[in-house]
């Protein structure tokens, strides 16, 4: 059993490899292997999963057999558990949903997109599973490096917006390698028990500061806190679905988590909350990340656009509740992780499947939809209601925690925020939702410019209706995962997360 | 007090001015092959900074020698220098795909002028 942590990315690196060579032969074969790699990897992850939460104890594994201070460990504890479990699982979701998707938005590209997503979901697991904060940066590499690969297939701008992620991507990845360094020339090791261990006397070394200091920034570049997040809608806006589909619910959210992990497990308690003041900056800088994305998402007309600029409000929960620096608090935080993951990712597949039946991306143009795509746009319904917030989807105990967290921090202006911005997130959700539920024959001038807007459509032979079963079973499986983790929350809370933020005391 | 302060410090002073440049092209240049020329120096000045940091005076290269023993203050520490040689790695797997993202960019608009991109999207909306 001791292996599984190693598992988890090797599973998927091999399957990237392989799904490359066999695609060259046969794009099916490849298909079928990158999805082999993810479902097995999935699988070891819930068994991994399930291991944690028995035992209570974390499954280590030293790299090639060198003993941890010196070799790489892997390290499956129960914040890592909770979030491979949740990468790979978004990420079979996806792949069972990519080949029509890939078939229909970016032809022919599709032999090179199955590795890349097998490689983005092996970088994102191994950076949660890694015990190293050198091997994390070597991660976060992988996993951009598929990122852009699978973003740049886009449309026409793709390449461009692409291309200024990659920059700001190198930027974040060197400020936190800067960070490394002045780490290890401080503690002289790599290992993130061992940093644990040894950096309580280093409090007040400048050098370890700075360290904290740089990794954060780099981190919080990737995880597009805001101001740091004005890549992310030209990216969205160009990205394929199905890279949409898996770098806005999982990717921000590793880097989130690995802040994460550094404010908990490495730099010793009160580094982050007193020496230096960067919990209290996040959560600020979170607060106003969540007024200025959902109120830039009521002006978009582009449907991803606005889900792009609703992501920036909503990775700034998670933001929020490292803020908040206490139990209650995080546990929201991370709970907002998974909720958020299966609530993004459920209308981005969406829009992907919208937009394969009839072309349409920009929210004035989705009237009628709620007559033609009946049980897709039920499962819109159930993702919106998640966002913002409505009992019993997750979207609701997440913010309900951070509420808790923010009462228990006596911090008003944040509680203030999650209550305004949850009505701005109404707003924009059930402007869409009016849209697509309204008859398209009740306003006659606009149904024949409708009309004529339809002949000028380059694909005219859309199917109707629902989108087939290989797209629309993903999608009622997030929409299930919304309303069951709402459900359940309590057991995830209670088996994992009580454990994850137990160094924060109480 | 300036000149011992520079004396010891010049390597780190020297490798801030480097980081400085590249932040500078990557920011601040319109050009996007200056950006990724930028983004380069950047990267470098961080290896610099990784091999000045393991350095040690009078300690040799770290393989073994028998005269020298298994004294480590003989040898300069290789883990930086292992970092660094998979820093480089990734930073080539970057660069290699930037300038491929930037073919392809200047393909699509015949410009590398990141305002005549921009203002080329507009107009083909």
């Amino acid at each position: 059993m001791s292996q599984i942590p190693a598992l988890i990315p090797t599973l998927l690196l091999l399957a990237a490899l392989l799904s490359l060579l066999a695609g060259l032969k046969s794009q099916r074969a490849g298909y079928f292997l990158a999805l082999m790699g993810a479902g097995a990897s999935f699988l070891v992850s819930v068994l991994g999963l399930v291991e944690v939460v028995s035992s209570g104890q974390a499954i280590r594994y030293a790299m090639g057999g060198w003993i941890p201070p010196i070799g790489i460990e892997f390290v499956l504890d129960h914040l890592a558990a909770y979030m491979t479990t949740l990468i790979t699982f978004i990420g079979v979701v996806v792949f069972i949903y990519a080949p029509r998707s890939l078939h229909f938005e970016s032809p022919g590209k599709a032999t090179f997109a199955y590795p890349s997503m097998a490689l983005l979901i092996a970088g994102l697991a191994g950076m949660t599973l890694t015990g190293d904060v050198f091997n994390l940066y070597v991660f976060l590499e992988i996993a951009a490096l598929a990122a852009y690969a699978l973003l740049a297939i886009g449309e026409r701008g793709g390449p461009f917006a692409t291309l200024r992620y990659l920059l700001i991507g190198a930027a974040g990845g060197g400020f936190y390698l800067l960070g490394v360094g002045f780490l290890y020339f401080s503690a002289g090791t790599l290992n993130m028990a061992d940093l644990s261990g040894l950096l309580p006397e280093l409090m007040e070394n400048r050098a370890v500061m700075t360290a904290a200091a740089l990794m954060v920034v780099g981190l919080a570049l990737k995880m597009a806190l805001f101001p740091m997040h004005f890549w992310m809608p030209d990216v969205y806006h160009n990205a394929p679905t199905v890279a949409a589909g898996l770098i806005a619910p999982i990717m921000t959210k590793v880097s989130a988590y690995a802040i994460i992990r550094l404010f908990l497990d490495v730099f010793p308690p009160g580094f982050f909350t007193e020496t230096l003041p960067i919990t209290a900056t996040i959560g600020w800088l979170s607060a106003a990340g969540i007024l200025y994305g959902s109120i830039l998402a009521i002006a978009q007309h582009d449907y991803r656009r606005m889900l792009a600029y609703s992501s920036v409000g909503q990775i700034a929960y998670v933001g929020l509740g490292i803020g908040l620096a206490n139990p209650i608090g995080l546990i929201g935080g991370l709970l907002h992780i998974v909720n958020h993951a299966l609530m993004k990712g459920l209308l981005f597949l969406i829009g992907g499947a919208v937009r394969l039946r009839t072309g349409v991306t920009r929210i004035p143009d989705m009237k009628g939809l709620g007559r033609s795509m009946p049980w897709t746009m039920y499962a819109f319904v159930i993702g919106i209601l998640g966002m913002v917030g409505i009992p019993p989807t997750a979207g609701f105990f997440s913010k309900f925690y951070l509420l808790l967290g923010a009462v228990e921090a006596g911090a008003w202006i944040w509680f203030a925020v999650i209550i305004v911005s949850s009505l701005l997130s109404a707003v924009y959700f059930f402007r869409v939702t009016e849209m697509i539920f309204r008859d398209p024959g009740e306003d006659p001038a606009e149904t024949s410019r409708e009309e004529g807007g339809e002949k000028d459509e380059t694909t005219p032979d859309h199917p109707q209706g629902d989108p087939p079963a290989s797209m629309f079973i993903p999608i009622a499986i997030l929409a299930a995962g919304v309303i069951l983790v709402g459900v359940f929350n309590f057991v995830i809370i209670s088996a994992l997360l009580e454990r994850v933020v137990a160094p924060l005391g109480g | 007090m300036t000149i011992e302060f520079f004396a010891g410090r010049y390597p780190y002073i020297l490798i801030a001015v480097l980081m400085g440049i590249g932040l500078y092209g990557m920011t601040m240049k319109r050009n996007l092959l200056k950006k990724i020329i930028g983004m380069t120096i950047f990267q470098t000045s961080i290896y610099l900074f990784f091999i000045q940091g393991a350095n040690k005076s009078g300690a040799t290269i770290p393989v073994y020698l028998e005269e020298l023993g298994t004294e480590p203050t003989q040898y300069m520490n290789p883990l930086p220098q292992v970092i660094v040689l998979t820093a480089i790695v990734v930073g080539v797997a970057i660069t290699g795909v930037a300038l491929a993202l930037l073919l392809l960019t200047y393909k699509r608009y015949g410009s590398l002028d990141e305002e005549v991109i921009l203002r080329r999207m507009r107009e083909s909306g």
